[in-house]
């Protein structure tokens, strides 16, 4: 690194500012100009993260949840009132540009993601603050997640800690510190940015995935699997940002991809790499790895499955959500911004990652027994629609994603919602045969669950259509009919297993020990009446957030 | 005045809506609810009648656009009414018969224990069929069409615990669909040739129409015919009609003989513009014409049952009236005439019928009535005036009306107007037949009474006065509507600023033709008197000539659609269910069974250890940097 560092010192000034430059000595090193304003929905959340840290070791314990729950849905707010401010000031249309040295990019794209992920993190922190569906423990609430994350499962020190009523009220503080890593992610204009990016969100979500109160061993070996993978794609990624370094001499994507244009000034440097496109190549093949394993794209899926059915379901349903709008909005702005000028390379290959992710995710989950997995999968093959729609590299393409995210995003968090109610004396009766005749027991919250289901399939007058529509169509617009094609066909498979579901919830006999549905609080009620609500709303006048998707559908460069 | 068309519709739409949703505590009240709405309807239409004569001829047409239906770019659906001389004749028809039906049916329907959902199917039907005629685009005019075809088959299947009924109904409908289905690809047509459904817009460019749009409109010209056809009973559509006459009498008398079936003489005559620039068109609305005068005529002379002789007859006198409109400027004027004046004596002679089922426990087969005329005078005597006007007795209503499309049919000259003229004398003669076997085996004769199935005699007696007042209207009607109407050729003048007419140039003389047709009135009114007036009528039917036989089974009609049309769509289906289960199901029942069998295998590969994740994401990682790498080399 150091060496490659000195050559862009003596090479170009414009190169990456502040990175570049801070290696170059105390005598040279240049305010750094930050824009607060611009970045204020991140440093919102992580200040409030801080405080919930601070809540967390100096309030008493009987006050921590009240606190917790108070300062994250404020801090929340107050960020996206802040992303609204932006947008309303023009950030995201005549304003947009490039801030913090330019390491993140505040534009349409930017501030659409960063208010979806922030009204998602809002809805989760609703169902992570749930209290009413387990049952009591010692005479105290408790929620989905463990006693003592630290205590070994199974062990006295997690007895003596359920026996105190102790709860992880350390999620919420979690959960801010994830949130803010996955605003910068789809922001980030540089590699490194990107990078530390990820690396905050994921991390949290590591330790999240392991907090779950029953099935403690399962929820455990769910987060080790996704740490494990996760590291592993992380390398991927940074080895990928090590190569597209050395091609171009600067982490930055504008640079990176003026000199893949050729329009970058020819310095000494430049010249010794100009011409390799092998590192271009490998680099920008390593990168897209890394992200695409975040989405869950096929090969890089086989971790979700395992993950969202261990993982407390609470965190299945912020982290299939808000992940995946972060990690969409990352990988757009790479392949939009950094390597327009490489889409000939890249698009042969998104095909085939793009069809094998449709197919495989419809086709494994037609098998599928247990909802979370089901869920799963079928996330596996919302990706793969997703991305069809950003092969269709066009403007419709960008605001058909950002559409389709805003979409899929507020029925996973629904679906995952209703998950937690449907429970027996184990806990949640994930087992789908476990759910057969709902519809006669609770027929409020399996017709709930069938308004999910009818979204995913993309039924007319759900978000579900309006967003599969939007994509299916960029991408035909795009050139990209094969992929449309594959893409209704895996639509097909996949409307199977979710009108299975249906029929097994509403055409079924229900079964004599059958699971209960549990009353919840106003929390989880209000977050799935907002799934419900923003499902319908998008499904039956989708045109006015189409318009806003399409207006926040330009990169900054 | 715009305003009151739109009443006019809403008026009898809100008795259906009141009627068919307020439950059982209107069923006291609700037949008079019904008749009161009916009745304002009808009040609406002579206001609007009296503005409409009150203004000079150029200036009455009314138009009113309400709202548009289906705003969407490039297909603008509206709605909107237009009233000229065409409509206001319909509208008065249907609002004045239809207010006397209802009067009658309060009578007629009174120990019907489902009377008010009856009464609430009444004002459904004239809702529908007043938007029909009133519709000024025919997007709109098909809503009408389909709501009278919904109101017919409730009406025709109104005692459906009775099984004929209920089979009636649906055949009814079932055959309409057939013309419907003429009627929406005709309208399909229109729109993809000439961008509108409206009236205003299509017609001035049908007369604009170039070569290959010619052709088109030919074809819109036989889908409307296959749309009349089916709503009018006539060749081929015509086999529903006589089970229709399984509704109430009520019914059979508003819908199946005044108003409903001459639905497809308004299509025609309406789209004058269209029939008028394809003369192909207009000789299939002319034969189809013909050919039904003189099957509803055969037919009507074998039938033993009252109303399906009337129904028979009522096929016939709409097949008159369709050759008149197939004739084109010359016919129009008189086809409408003529359903004016039908609209009148055939009512009346439905009501009588009705009359006289309701005294004779229900009874139909004419071989057991005889002797009713002192039983029933003002029955008698309202139903003898039918029969007068419509035989063509001279100096009623038919006469003047048949007589003008006997003429006109001559005067379209030529081998073909020869052709037309003839069958529409011989149709005369052969109505006089039948009408006159109808009145006689009815009213004269001696008694030839039988007990109903639960061994009651019947006790013949006149019916109350809800019953016998608007008989004796419509007898009126039947008497003098033809008469006022000629008087300076009065009608002529009304209608045709909308129709158009011409004289064309008669081979025959008036006086000839009115000399022929009172020859062959004579002849038919003689021959059946022959037959049922100086014998005794058996009671049982004799088993006839071999065309007696046929007639009595609608000369085939329905042997023929069973062979042709029922056993071959059997076959097809039987076909194309083989083909389902042997090709469909197999495609779509392996395709399911190997996703799941691939899903299976696939589901292996997910074992559970991080190790194999890692490989496969390794190997992924491989596999994309490899192609990547050879995207760039080939």
């Amino acid at each position: 690194m150091s060496a490659s560092v000195t050559r862009v010192q003596g090479a170009h000034g414009a190169v990456h500012g502040l990175w570049a430059q801070a290696a170059a000595g105390p005598d040279r090193f240049p305010t750094p100009h930050i824009e607060y304003a611009q970045l204020s929905p991140v440093l919102i959340v992580f200040g409030v993260a801080c405080v919930g840290i601070l809540a967390e070791a100096f309030l008493p314990r009987r006050n921590r949840y009240t606190a917790q729950v108070v300062l994250s849905v404020v801090g929340l707010a107050a960020a996206f009132a802040a992303v609204i401010a932006l947008a309303e000031k023009g950030y995201g249309t005549t304003k947009a540009h490039i801030a913090a040295m330019g390491a993140v990019a505040v534009d349409g794209p930017t501030l659409f993601l960063q208010g979806t992920i922030l009204l998602v993190a809002v809805v989760a922190v609703l169902t992570f603050a749930e209290r009413r569906l387990d049952p009591m423990a010692h005479g105290r609430h408790v929620d989905s997640f463990a006693a003592q994350g630290s205590a070994v499962p199974g062990s006295d020190q997690e007895k003596a800690a359920v026996r105190a009523g102790f709860t992880s009220t350390e999620v919420f503080p979690l959960l801010l510190f994830a949130v803010g890593g996955m605003l910068i992610f789809p922001a980030a204009n540089d590699l490194l940015t990107l990078f530390v990016a990820l690396e905050v969100f994921s991390l949290p979500l590591y330790i999240l995935c392991a907090l779950a109160r029953r099935n403690r061993l399962m929820s455990q070996e769910a987060a080790v699997k996704y740490f494990l993978l996760g590291a592993f794609s992380s390398a991927f990624l940074l080895f990928g940002i090590a190569l597209l370094y050395g091609f171009a001499g600067s982490v930055s994507y504008g640079q990176i991809s003026r000199v893949i244009d050729g329009t970058a000034p020819m310095t000494p440097a430049l010249a010794n790499t100009t011409g390799n496109d092998a590192l271009l190549l490998i680099g920008l093949a390593m990168v897209t790895v890394g992200l695409l394993f975040k989405v869950g794209a096929v090969p890089f899926h086989m971790w979700t499955p395992d993950v969202y059915q261990g993982a407390p379901t609470p965190v299945t349903g912020f982290m299939a959500a808000a992940t995946k709008v972060a990690a969409f909005g990352a990988l757009l702005r790479l392949l939009y911004v950094v390597l327009p000028g490489l889409r000939w390379d890249w698009r042969p290959v998104l095909w085939g990652v793009a069809i094998a992710t449709m197919v495989i995710g419809a086709v494994i989950a037609v098998t599928q027994t247990d909802v979370k997995r089901l869920l799963a999968y079928s996330s596996v093959a919302h990706a793969g629609f997703i991305l069809a729609g950003v092969l269709a590299t066009s403007r419709t393409g960008v605001s058909s994603v950002l559409f389709y995210l805003a979409a899929y995003s507020f029925v996973t968090l629904g679906a995952f919602a209703v998950v937690t109610l449907v429970r027996d004396a184990g806990g949640e009766a994930t087992h789908l045969s476990r759910w057969a005749g709902l519809g006669r027991r609770s027929p409020l919250v399996a017709a709930v669950f069938a308004v999910f289901l009818l979204a995913f399939a993309g039924i007319p007058l759900t978000s579900g259509f309006a967003g599969k529509f939007a994509v299916f169509k960029a991408a035909a617009q795009g050139g990209a009919m094969p992929l449309v094609i594959v893409g209704v066909i895996s639509s097909a498979i996949a409307a199977f297993f979710y009108v299975r579901v249906i029929v097994l919830m509403f055409f079924s006999e229900p079964k004599v020990d059958g699971p209960s549905v549990a009353v919840p609080s106003p929390l989880t009620s209000t977050a799935i009446a907002i799934g419900v609500a923003v499902t319908l709303v998008l499904g039956l006048a989708p045109q006015y957030f189409l318009d806003l998707a399409d207006k926040a559908g330009v990169f900054v460069r | 005045m715009e305003t009151l068309i739109g009443l006019l519709v809403a008026a009898p739409l809100l008795g259906a809506g009141i009627l068919l949703t307020g439950g059982r505590r209107l069923d006291r009240t609700g037949h008079l609810i019904g008749t009161l709405l009916a009745l304002v309807s009808f009040a609406f239409a002579v206001v609007l009648f009296a503005d409409m004569l009150g203004k000079d001829t150029a200036q009455r047409t009314l138009t009113s656009h309400l709202w548009t239906w289906v705003p969407v770019e490039g297909f603008q659906a509206q709605v909107g009414f237009q009233l000229d001389q065409l409509s206001m004749t319909f509208v008065l028809l249907i609002t004045g018969v239809g207010s006397l039906i209802h009067i009658y049916s309060i009578g007629y329907m009174a120990h019907d224990e489902r009377r008010r959902r009856f009464f609430g199917y009444l004002n459904l039907f004239l809702a529908a069929m007043l938007l029909l005629v009133l519709a000024d685009n025919y997007f709109l005019l098909y809503a009408g069409w389909e709501g009278v075809g919904l109101a017919s088959y409730l009406l025709i299947g109104f005692w459906q615990h009775k099984p004929s009924a209920a089979t009636a109904a649906k055949k009814a409908f079932i055959v309409n669909r057939v013309g419907d289905i003429g009627l929406s690809i005709g309208i399909m047509l229109m729109f993809t040739t000439f961008g509108s459904f409206a009236f205003a817009d299509v017609f001035p460019k049908v007369a604009q129409a170039s070569g290959t749009q010619h052709a088109t409109v030919t074809g819109i010209g036989f889908m409307l015919l296959l749309a009349a056809c089916g709503k009018s009973a006539q060749v081929p559509l015509q086999s529903w009609l006589g089970d229709a006459m399984e509704g109430p009498t009520p019914v059979s008398a508003l819908i199946h003989a005044a108003t409903m079936v001459t639905a497809g003489v308004y299509l025609i005559t309406r789209s004058s513009a269209i029939f008028n620039a394809a003369p192909d068109a207009q000789t299939a609305v002319v034969t189809v014409g013909a050919v039904t005068l003189l099957f509803g005529a055969i037919v009507g002379c074998a039938k033993d049952d009252i109303k399906k002789a009337l129904a028979g007859s009522t096929m016939s006198q709409i097949g008159y009236m369709i050759m008149a409109a197939g004739l084109g400027p010359i016919g129009y004027v008189f086809a409408i005439m003529h359903l004016v004046t039908h609209g009148f004596f055939k009512a009346g002679l439905f009501l009588g019928a009705g009359s006289v089922m309701h005294g004779m426990n229900d009874e139909v087969d004419m071989r057991r009535y005889g002797a009713l005329r002192s039983y029933m005078p003002i029955t008698f005597v309202t139903f003898g005036l039918g029969y007068l006007a419509i035989i063509g007795f001279p100096g009623l209503s038919g006469f003047f009306s048949k007589d003008k499309i006997i003429e006109a049919a001559f005067a379209k000259g030529g081998g073909e107007g020869w052709i037309l003229g003839s069958a529409a004398l011989l149709g005369a003669a052969i109505t006089a037949f039948y009408m006159t076997r109808v009145m006689i085996m009815t009213f004269f004769g001696e008694k030839r009474w039988q007990p109903d199935a639960e061994g009651h005699e019947p006790h013949p007696h006149e019916s109350p006065a809800t019953m016998t007042v608007p008989m004796i209207v419509l007898a009126f009607g039947s008497v003098f509507a033809g008469g006022l109407f000629s008087i300076n050729s009065a009608f002529v003048k009304w209608l045709e600023p909308v129709t158009g007419h011409s004289e064309g140039n008669s081979p025959v003389s008036t006086a000839t033709v009115t000399a022929g047709t009172m020859v062959v009135l004579v002849v038919g009114v003689a021959l059946a008197w022959a037959m049922y007036g100086r014998r005794p009528v058996p009671a049982v039917a004799p088993r006839g000539s071999l065309l007696t036989r046929a007639a009595r089974r609608d000369l085939l009609q329905d042997d023929f659609n069973h062979v042709v049309l029922v056993r071959g769509g059997e076959h097809l289906t039987r076909s194309l269910v083989y083909l389902d289960h042997s090709l469909v199901d197999g495609v779509v029942n392996g395709t399911a069974a190997s996703v799941g069998g691939l899903s299976g295998r696939l589901r292996r590969v997910q074992n559970g250890y991080v190790r194999s994740y890692a490989v496969s994401m390794l190997g992924g990682t491989a596999l994309v940097v490899a192609a990547t790498l050879l995207m760039r080399a080939v």
